[in-house]
């Protein structure tokens, strides 16, 4: 392996437009799913009369945050169907985008150190295969044979009994997917303003007719929240109240190293997930911080229990350095699962909840929540992910199923 | 790392304790009589402030006592912490869920 060079640092990819007074749709949040939902929006429902509303710069909340990982491998059919939707979308979208953003299916490792976890990991990949998303067990021989750097020693404190592979799985270059999904919408006629904070919501009567903004009233026939770790503010000043608690989600890269680590490992019990970036960082990230925080930080054991784990699985990274750890803010629901559809405001939808685990989602994201605002119903990926889960029970408890704890 | 101070034991390190999510959401009283949404709001709907917010902490390693934190969400600095059978005190500035 050799480390591969980046794109070239990219011209000016979008105008950015004065707000126009009135859209058709306002999209609130320009990260991944704001931006590719705009883009589905135009390229699949005809509909460019768009504004994304973004209060700080483009791409620069959890889009900027998060650790880059793609996979489909979910337990739940519901979930299973999502995101093995968005990865279809994935293999294609460098090419449609004419915009290579470094999608690299280099394969996830989830590793297994109990026996619960083994059962666990058997049972999903099963449940894959049926689900027609690629998936294999591997003993751990097999797992050494995929990833050489990982001890997978019987004498370590949690040795590695074997895992589950997704070959299609991978990372991406996030700050170009995002750039690539702003360009093409742009040139389809979708107005991206950044700096343009949503302060409150006009009403008509159970109606939202438009925002108001730190840059003016902006109308709008139809509105959509794509606002992650902020959406439970953003949506009480609209007066729709979600079940959804923020909280900080940590991530950490080292210094850059030669390419030693051919692929994505995720460890649930031990509780870390490592990659190597293409310019040879490691990037390690794990669960959120137990307490509610919008601080974009958060408590510094939580990142050196995840260096612990990191080092008792990669011995070779013990002499490796962190050079720079931060946080996002990540909306959790009660059962792990996103939030897309509609909510009891009329014309007002809602796409939130994604946890920890929004940046593999972006695409079907994009795609569902285009279908939904554009046509006033959900998609048929989405439906299952409507707000009233939570008043009928019909949950898709992805806490501990979805091969990662949140 | 959190600096939280527990009523019975003083200040001690976050590490020692554990979450417990919003405080101050009692059982409902007539649990027979609920609908469907008002059981959801119940199990599944936190407020979620942006700004002050009454927590539940339990001191695990320590007197293992379940108590309340007021903190701020936005910056995480413990406001005050107090007893459960204390009500939410009045801080200046304090808004947030009540």
């Amino acid at each position: 392996m050799t480390a591969q060079p980046l794109p070239e640092h990219p011209d000016f990819l979008w105008r950015n437009p004065e707000p126009r007074t009135s859209y058709d749709v306002v999209i609130v949040g320009a990260g991944g799913h704001g931006l590719a939902t705009a883009y589905y929006l135009a390229k699949n429902h005809g509909i460019t009369n768009v504004a994304v509303l973004e209060k700080g710069w483009l791409a620069g909340g959890n889009m900027a945050r998060n650790t880059t990982i793609i996979r489909s491998n979910y337990l739940w059919d519901e979930s299973a169907a999502i995101y093995e939707h968005a990865l279809k979308l994935w293999e294609g979208l460098p090419e449609e985008l004419d915009y290579d953003f470094l999608f690299s299916q280099r394969g996830v490792l989830n590793l297994a150190h109990t026996l619960q976890d083994v059962r666990e990991g058997v049972r999903r990949v099963n449940a894959n295969r049926l689900n027609g998303v690629d998936a294999q067990w591997l003993d751990p021989d097999e797992v050494a044979e995929v990833c050489p750097i990982l001890n997978v020693s019987p004498h370590t404190r949690y040795p590695v009994l074997g895992g589950t592979f997704q070959p299609r799985a991978g990372i991406a270059k996030h700050d170009h997917v995002a750039w690539a999904l702003a360009r093409r919408a742009d040139e389809m006629g979708v107005d991206l303003i950044q700096g343009c904070e949503v302060t409150g919501f006009l009403k008509d009567g159970d109606r939202v007719v438009g925002v108001e903004t730190n840059r003016g009233r902006i109308l709008a026939g139809r509105i959509g929240l794509a606002a992650a770790g902020h959406s439970s503010v953003l949506a009480e000043r609209a007066g729709v109240r979600l079940p959804v608690q923020s909280h900080p989600l940590q991530a950490l890269v080292s210094e850059l190293h030669e390419p030693v680590h051919p692929t994505v490992v995720m460890s649930n019990h031990v509780h870390v997930y490592v990659s190597q970036a293409h310019k040879g960082e490691l990037v390690m990230g794990a669960g959120v911080d137990s307490y509610n925080g919008y601080g974009q930080r958060g408590s510094f054991h939580v990142i050196e229990q995840q260096m612990a784990a990191a080092v008792e699985l990669f011995p070779v990274f013990a002499r490796a350095h962190v050079l720079r750890t931060w946080g996002g803010i990540v909306d959790v629901t009660p059962d792990a699962s996103p939030i897309i559809g509609t909510t009891p405001v009329e014309n007002l939808y809602v796409n939130c909840g994604w946890g920890t685990g929004g940046f593999k989602a972006t695409p079907a994201a994009g795609w569902t929540f285009a279908h939904t605002i554009a046509t006033g119903e959900p998609h048929p990926l989405n439906a299952p992910f409507a707000l009233e889960r939570f008043t009928t029970g019909a949950l898709i408890d992805e806490h501990g199923a979805a091969a990662v704890a949140h | 790392m959190l600096l939280i101070t527990c009523p019975w034991c003083g200040p001690r390190d976050e590490t020692e304790y554990h979450y417990g999510g919003q405080a101050h959401v009692p059982y409902p009283e007539t649990p027979a009589d609920l609908t469907d949404g008002q059981w959801a709001e119940y199990v599944f709907y936190r407020d979620n402030p942006k700004g002050p917010f009454a927590e539940r902490w339990v001191h695990s390693t320590g007197c293992r006592r379940w108590f309340n934190v007021l903190r701020d969400t936005a910056t995480h600095e413990v406001l005050t912490s107090y007893r459960i059978d204390e009500p939410r005190p009045e801080l200046p500035h304090a808004g947030g869920n009540r």
